[in-house]
């Protein structure tokens, strides 16, 4: 398969995210990995440690950037400096294509560090569209927005989560960072059928996919990343994939984060719906 | 595109649909108004309207959660995030005061300075200097807690800020009374009123232990404030900077504080030296010698640069 437009027509397989934790083990074990993915903010300071061990990650796996503060619905212009030092990480890293939300999360300058929902509306189409293709543009490299996980659904809203983020990619022309996780959140706290989702979702743009855990609790579910991936989130998966065809794939594990080992070989289930034929073939050999 | 059975809203109401700008204002300030006692969204917005109504006029309910319940969400989250993010920068000041009254000043101290940054890395940058204006907020150690802070925001600073090309040593050789030079923006220059240095460095230690024995820090939310010695007053001046990406605290002396500290303030060589030894009992003729010991000091660990 190879990859498509939004994603510089890679193959990137399966990979998981850069998390501190694991530094130890993969300098000194040098696992075999796909790629990892980092989040960008992480590593946009002067100088220091945070730099120097990309840089060790940079000479031996590929690297693709994945950002959580663009805010590409707010309404308030993004912070010039946040740009510039996304683009000389983007130097550094030569990551062929870059995420963030399809969310805001700032106002007047004052910051969240969420991902706040955006109402769907004409309007926030308008403002978000303008938003991505200023960051792509800057950037020079393909931009993928991801559907987020949310907990409100706005009484303004005027169309579906889908409907509104098949406007935002097609006007911007951009792609597609596809959270099947985060689809089965919103379903169940906003109560429709997460297939609806998948099987709306424009294929042709999807860059990536990433898979996760979440939390359940009493009357809803959050986005945690601190779970192992549950069946229905892969069964949509399996759907995805059917429907986009193998697409670079991320196991995303943010709190509570076990070993590497255990890391990874929860984001290599993921092989099974990307490569069916092969694990046929291999199951038949045995 | 038509209106959909599945589109994640109420039913039509006779108010006219808020902006998209209006809309992010309104959510932003009740997502970032403090929580009460018992981790709930308030009642009250803080210009006095009701947040269930302020709630319900932009949030649709679903089944199980009203429009107030599903804010709250996003109000809790806000609340987890920024408070962690401060717990983790500064464990050394929450372990002197104790965690209830840590708790209590980050919310103050938030409520005056929510995040201007992109990233959470700045959330504390006005910590130090907001809770040397606040002493209410840290109880009879306030002294010692905003020399605890002081150093924690410094470590945050030598971590990662920029490294640039040091001076040579050819080049020191040949600095004139009017040169000006620039310091590393990594090295932090801290005069504290106590010697807390040795503290800090024994509660990060502590820390650390505790991260990696229980997965989890912060275990202790007590108000709590064990295991800290109590210290004298007396005037420590520190060096804050960074070595093979580790960052170290080294103490120093007043008059090469001053001095480093004049450099930094942009003051040439000569100007910056006799500030150095403004008010010094150094005497006159070893201090030549001292200027050399630190130049060889300074030169060694790369601290000075071309303005």
């Amino acid at each position: 398969m190879p990859g498509n437009r939004f994603n510089a027509f890679q193959d990137h397989g399966v990979g998981i995210g850069l998390r501190i934790p694991h530094y130890e083990h993969i300098f000194s074990r040098k696992p075999v990995v796909d790629w990892f993915e980092i989040i960008s903010e992480n590593y946009m300071c002067d100088a220091g440690r945070p730099p120097a061990m990309l840089d060790r990650i940079l000479e031996q796996y590929r690297v693709v950037q994945h950002g959580v503060s663009m805010y590409f619905g707010s309404v308030t212009a993004p912070d010039p400096e946040h740009l510039k030092r996304l683009k000389n990480l983007v130097r550094r890293t030569k990551t062929p294509w870059l995420s963030d939300h399809l969310c805001w999360g700032s106002v007047d300058g004052t910051y969240t560090h969420d991902l706040l929902p955006l109402p769907y509306t004409w309007e926030a189409v308008e403002r978000t569209v303008e938003r991505v293709r200023m960051v792509q543009d800057y950037l020079e490299i393909p931009v993928a927005v991801e559907n987020v996980s949310s907990y409100a659904a706005f009484t303004g809203s005027e169309m579906t989560e889908w409907e509104f983020l098949t406007e935002v990619v097609e006007r911007a022309d951009c792609g597609i960072l596809f959270d099947v996780n985060n689809v089965y959140v919103s379903a169940m706290n906003h109560e429709f059928n997460p297939l609806d989702y998948v099987n709306a979702v424009p294929a042709h743009r999807v860059a990536q996919i990433h898979i996760a855990g979440h939390s359940k609790y009493e009357k809803y579910i959050l986005d945690t990343h601190d779970h192992p991936v549950i069946d229905p989130v892969w069964q949509l998966y399996a759907r995805a994939i059917e429907r986009c065809g193998p697409t670079p794939t991320l196991l995303e594990w943010d709190d509570h984060i076990p070993s590497f080992d255990e890391v990874h070989a929860e984001a290599k289930k993921a092989e099974q719906f990307l490569h069916p034929h092969a694990t046929e073939l291999v199951g038949a050999a045995k | 595109m038509s209106a959909h059975p599945n589109v994640q809203a109420n039913a039509p109401t006779n108010q006219s649909p808020m902006d998209l700008a209006a809309l992010q204002r309104e959510m932003a300030a009740a997502v970032m108004q403090p929580l009460t006692p018992d981790e709930n969204m308030r009642a009250t917005m803080p210009d006095g309207r009701s947040t269930t109504a302020v709630a319900a006029s932009f949030i649709a309910p679903n089944s199980r959660l009203t429009a107030f319940e599903r804010l709250e969400i996003y109000n809790r989250q806000y609340w987890y995030r920024v408070l962690g993010a401060l717990a983790e920068d500064f464990p050394a000041l929450r372990a002197v005061i104790g965690g209830r009254r840590f708790e209590a000043l980050s919310i103050a101290y938030l409520a005056e300075h929510p995040s201007r940054s992109f990233t959470l890395r700045n959330l504390g940058s006005k910590l130090p200097a907001w809770l040397a204006a606040h002493p209410e907020q840290a109880g009879r150690r306030h002294r010692l807690a905003v020399d605890v802070a002081k150093m924690e925001w410094a470590f945050v600073e030598a971590f990662d800020a920029a490294e640039l090309a040091p001076l040579t040593q050819r080049q020191i050789a040949a600095l004139q009374g009017e040169s000006r030079l620039a310091l590393q923006p990594y090295l932090q220059l801290v005069a504290l009123h106590y010697p807390a240095d040795d503290l800090v460095l024994e509660l990060h230690a502590q820390e650390k232990r505790q991260t990696s024995e229980a997965g989890v820090a912060h275990e202790d939310d007590s108000g709590a404030t064990t295991g800290v010695p109590k210290l004298q007053p007396r005037p420590i001046w520190l060096a804050v900077h960074r070595v093979d990406l580790s960052v170290y605290y080294r103490r120093i002396g007043r008059e090469e504080f001053q001095t480093l500290d004049a450099l930094r303030s942009g003051s040439p060589f000569g100007e910056a030296l006799e500030a150095g030894f403004l008010g010094s009992r150094i005497p006159e003729r070893v201090r030549a010698e001292r200027v050399q010991e630190w130049f060889g000091s300074w030169a060694e660990l790369g601290w000075i640069c071309q303005a």
